[in-house]
């Protein structure tokens, strides 16, 4: 049994972790609607990128001439997967989740005797899989010290990708990261950006049915187009990283609060308890000691 | 109100411009172009230039881009830049390191000529523009 003073030390130092751990979940919470603002307006750039890219799918004669980007290399044997985590933790699951989605991918990828290279972006990430995965990883970026993730960040990610694929240094790039659902659900996704999925939006497809003017030619703007469609998915998964991070941190926080409450309210018995136990005891003593007088 | 198409002028961040417009000109790739309502539909893409836009009568707007690509379908012209500003917001400090760097690349051996190209042009247009 541990002694009152003992107690006592205790639920105060658990009542500051609370206070720590709601003041968390506050800032998150005001993080979270500006993150969940800046996706949203990012939302129309990207889509209207898929359907123009789309549309140039469709009206492209010969696909055999067409943008690498486009097509792909022909062979499937070097797999890029690039993994965007957070800098930060205490964001409950948000990192290992991420993790854990990439990690099946790519024990997946080795089984099958495919080469593997790994492109970790954001801190947690990294330390994460370089136990297991270290000699697989080529590069690695984070973006600590920067208050607000730009286009800019994600045009210098997207450049080195393109960079690595026209060194044909791998022929198909995968990306990892969280998609925001809403605050509770955040659900890890894995999108291919290197060749294009043409299978994307099935249902868009078919309202597409109409016929464009070209100026230059398909393939040019093609050429012009897939690369900056890159950094743009790449941006996009930033955005919805960014949401799924304080979204997640929120709840996490919201959780380890109410976690110290209940723990507060346990510990606060028990030492009420013990109070009394000590003063029944005292009693008893004097009781007994006035008695064998 | 009859002559008058959509506009929108996106950026990865935000939706810079969304309204209605009677033309706007572009600097397209193959040379300077002007859209009214009812264009055919056409893709193409932007090279360094200014997007001038007429609301109405007499008043415009001025948006500098380095590049883009722009769609127009359906009376709807919609302008994908992720480097597009209004003219009123540019600043004296912005342009000039944006020539800087544009000369700095110019500078550069292992350039195409094509790549060269855009970028001489992309010169002239941070020169003709006067904040």
């Amino acid at each position: 049994m541990p002694s009152l003073d003992d107690l006592k030390k205790r639920i105060s130092s658990i009542k500051s972790t609370q206070k720590i751990t709601k003041a968390m979940k506050m800032v998150a919470a005001a993080k979270l609607r500006k993150a969940q603002e800046s996706a949203e307006k990012g939302r129309p750039f990207s889509e209207k990128m898929n359907n123009i890219i789309l549309n140039l799918n469709k009206s492209i004669p010969d696909k055999n001439n067409a943008s690498k980007f486009l097509v792909g290399t022909g062979k499937e044997n070097i797999h890029l997967c690039v993994v965007i985590t957070a800098d930060r933790g205490l964001c409950g699951g948000f990192n290992t989740n991420i993790c854990r989605k990439a990690k099946s991918y790519f024990d997946k990828t080795i089984k099958e005797g495919k080469k593997l290279k790994i492109f970790t972006v954001g801190s947690k990430g990294h330390d994460q899989l370089k136990r297991a995965y270290g000699s697989y990883i080529i590069e690695k970026v984070n973006f600590k010290g920067i208050k607000k993730i730009t286009y800019k960040e994600a045009e210098k990610i997207g450049n080195k990708i393109i960079d690595l694929f026209k060194d044909n240094q791998f022929d198909v790039c995968k990306i990892f990261y969280n998609k925001f659902k809403n605050v509770i659900t955040q659900i890890p996704q894995v999108q291919q950006i290197i060749p294009v999925e043409s299978s994307q939006n099935k249902k868009e497809e078919k309202e597409l049915e109409n016929f464009y003017e070209f100026e230059p030619e398909e393939n040019e703007i093609l050429n012009d187009l897939l690369p900056r469609n890159i950094s743009t998915q790449i941006f996009k998964a930033f955005l919805e990283n960014a949401a799924s991070e304080q979204g997640s941190r929120m709840t996490a926080m919201d959780n380890a609060s109410r976690n110290a409450g209940d723990l507060v309210d346990k510990l606060t018995i028990t030492y009420n308890r013990s109070r009394q136990a000590a003063i029944t005891k005292e009693l008893i003593e004097i009781i007994s000691g006035a008695e064998s007088l | 109100m009859e002559d008058n198409f959509n506009l929108e002028i996106i950026s990865p961040e935000k939706i810079i411009f969304s309204g209605k417009v009677r033309m706007a000109t572009l600097p397209s790739y193959e040379g300077d172009m002007s859209i009214l309502k009812n264009h055919i539909s056409i893709i193409t893409f932007l090279r360094p230039g200014v997007v001038k836009v007429q609301t109405n009568e007499n008043s415009y707007n001025e948006f500098f881009v380095e590049d883009g690509t722009i769609e127009y379908f359906n009376d709807t012209l919609v302008i994908l830049s992720a480097s597009a500003v209004s003219i009123k917001d540019l600043t004296k400090d912005f342009m000039e390191k944006l020539s800087k760097d544009t000369v700095e690349k110019l500078s550069k051996k292992d350039i195409t000529d094509h790549e060269r190209y855009i970028l001489n042009h992309k010169l002239d247009t941070i020169k003709e523009i006067r904040v």
